[in-house]
């Protein structure tokens, strides 16, 4: 740590007005707050909510989110060798290292573009080098399919970043979730790579690692969700049953890399928790919302095969676990106010039932659900703040 | 030309400083609606031009008789009467794009652009100035409607006036897939908020 500080002093001056690297100057201020906590706390933005700074905050975000990232790579070796039969012969550790060769181009990929993009209107507004890519940038990479090209992750990416933050003024003031704008852009720009049954486990080896599937045109392989579209029994007794319920826990089922172990959630979710840096109450109601809106589906439309889905399976689907943890409880994004937190988080889940229920053609409606609820949240909060006001004035009133 | 300086920029302030959709934002809709194609986008500029001068002369020239309590009547009866001339004209002439085009040729009617020239400038101006606004006005909104359809035709379609260019390059052989995102009047949106935003970084007096 000594020699890190000593050698950061060293090449300081470089940096600074009139030095040689002036022009890095944005670069060299974002790695430095990123090493060391600043003497200088700033005094108005984003940092006003709480002591630590924000970088902190998106540090404990980041390792929380790591399990996640860690059972998906897992998950991705796996998929991979159940895809091409040879399961059993295949130890953990190269499934993972399968995963880990695939996954990493993304992750670096997503972290280049959105870091360059940060970095260049710093530099060209003449400001501090916002922080909050920090979370989107691994955030893109676990929401995405295995399948996903990384030219369309850097588009995907480059758009979200500049057009869900910058042009609203970069960290702090977006109002709609930056990771999810990127894989909006995907869903909507390039249908073909984010949705359908082929894009979900990989079928070519890389660096020598994984295994290829033969016959990759006819191999296809849906996510739990897109079988409960097509009509097929997710757990149970029946003999075509698609998955255990142990599978689903730790979610060894093909899906977007990051998102399928609701175990490994769960422990970014306590850490998270634990550190008070997300709300417990957007949380909750998001998981109440999507329970109660399953259980009315159940009883009412017992034709559709997805309002079959018993609810506490509808939680442990697809983005679902993902969204509500990492996702909803973004404190820009998300209603600050905490009556508002509730009907917010209540809205998400309730939403993305919704979306997965009634519309066959989105077999997943976290992602939309979630940024819908992010633009009414100011609105939310509005009404909250409004009802308190005219509540306090009426007792003013009453009291006269 | 020998045009006065008023009449030059009654001709050219509605291209850039003035633009009808980028500075007034008026006819947005139409912008959205036949843009996703280049031909469709050239046709419907170019009508719109034609209408918007030809109305702006009539309305001129009968400017001193029309009655001001009925004038916005007035002004819809000429308005639809040139809407359904160029309407027929393209079906006679050009079935296909007409298709294309559908009910947003007959929208030209409610375009704001048309009410807003007439009633801005034609019910004060002689018919030679109106007309030189309708032409400007209207190029103004064509230069627009061309630009937005270029990207969204290059990138949503992979082709130009319907030429694929994207496969004679070759590029869908290294991976190269067409944005569907561009297909959607979303797109339309984001790309002429791109010019507005590129347009009122250059020109300082636009910005508020």
């Amino acid at each position: 740590m000594k020699f890190l500080r000593n050698y950061l002093n060293k090449v300081k001056p470089s940096f600074e007005e009139g030095g040689k690297l002036h022009a890095f100057r944005s670069l060299f201020d974002g790695f430095e707050t990123f090493l060391f906590v600043p003497n200088d706390t700033s005094k108005s933005g984003v940092n006003i909510h709480d002591a630590i700074d924000s970088k902190r905050i998106m540090s404990i975000v980041v390792i929380s989110l790591v399990p996640a990232l860690l059972l998906g790579m897992y998950n991705i070796g796996l998929q991979n060798a159940i895809a091409a039969g040879v399961a059993d012969s295949t130890s953990w550790f190269s499934m993972f290292l399968f995963g880990l060769a695939v996954t990493l181009p993304k992750i670096v990929v997503s972290y280049a573009v959105g870091l360059g993009i940060e970095f260049t209107v710093a530099q060209w507004k003449n400001e501090e080098i916002h922080e909050g890519f920090l979370v989107s940038g691994i955030l893109i990479p676990m929401i995405v399919p295995v399948g996903c090209p990384l030219w369309i992750l850097a588009l995907a990416t480059a758009f979200a970043v500049i057009f869900a933050k910058e042009v609203f003024g970069g960290t702090g003031m977006n109002i709609v979730n930056v990771a999810l704008v990127a894989r909006a852009f995907i869903f909507f720009a390039y249908p073909s790579v984010i949705s359908g049954d082929a894009v979900w486990v990989a079928t070519e080896p890389v660096f020598g690692l994984g295994a290829a599937v033969e016959n990759v045109d006819a191999y296809t392989c849906a996510t739990a969700l897109q079988h409960a579209v097509n009509g097929a029994p997710l757990a149970g007794a029946a003999p075509d049953v698609v998955l255990s319920t142990q599978d689903m826990l730790f979610g060894f089922m093909p899906g977007s890399i990051g998102e399928t172990s609701v175990v490994a959630i769960a422990i970014g979710a306590v850490i998270l928790l634990w550190t008070g840096v997300a709300s417990w109450r957007i949380m909750f109601s998001v998981f109440a919302g999507g329970i109660l809106m399953a259980m009315l589906f159940g009883y009412t439309m017992p034709e559709n095969p997805v309002a079959q889905i018993p609810a506490w399976q509808h939680l442990i689907l697809g983005g679902f676990c993902f969204g509500a943890v990492f996702m909803a409880t973004d404190p820009v994004t998300s209603a600050r106010t905490e009556t508002g937190k509730y009907i917010y988080g209540l809205g998400i889940g309730a939403m993305a039932i919704i979306i997965r229920v009634l519309n066959p053609g989105y077999p997943e409606g976290m992602m939309l659900a979630i940024l819908l609820m992010n633009v009414t949240a100011p609105f939310i909060d509005y009404c909250v703040v409004q009802s308190n006001i005219s509540n306090r004035a009426k007792r003013l009133t009453k009291k006269k | 030309m020998g045009l006065s300086k008023k009449n030059k920029e009654a001709l050219t302030a509605p291209l850039l400083k003035d633009n009808p959709v980028t500075v007034q934002v008026l006819g947005i809709c139409s912008a959205l609606a036949v843009t996703s194609k280049l031909e469709p986008a050239v046709v419907m500029g170019l009508s719109v031009t034609i209408i918007v001068s030809m109305a702006n002369v009539i309305i001129s020239l009968i400017r001193n008789t029309i009655p001001n309590r009925i004038r916005i009547i007035v002004q819809l009866v000429v308005v639809a009467a040139l809407v359904t001339l160029v309407s027929e004209v393209l079906k006679a002439f050009a079935y296909d794009v007409s298709v294309q085009l559908s009910v947003y040729i007959g929208l030209i009617i409610t375009n704001c652009i048309l009410m807003g020239r007439l009633e801005a400038f034609a019910m004060q101006n002689k018919p030679w100035p109106s007309f030189l606004d309708g032409i400007g006005n209207g190029l103004g909104y064509a230069m627009i409607l061309v630009i937005v359809a270029f990207f969204r035709e290059l990138f949503g379609s992979g082709t130009l006036f319907n030429y694929p260019v994207v496969e004679k390059l070759g590029l869908y052989d290294c991976g190269y897939l067409n944005n569907g995102l561009m297909l959607m009047t979303p797109a339309a949106f984001i790309l002429i908020a791109c010019i507005v935003w590129y347009q009122r970084a250059k020109d300082k007096s636009l910005q508020e």
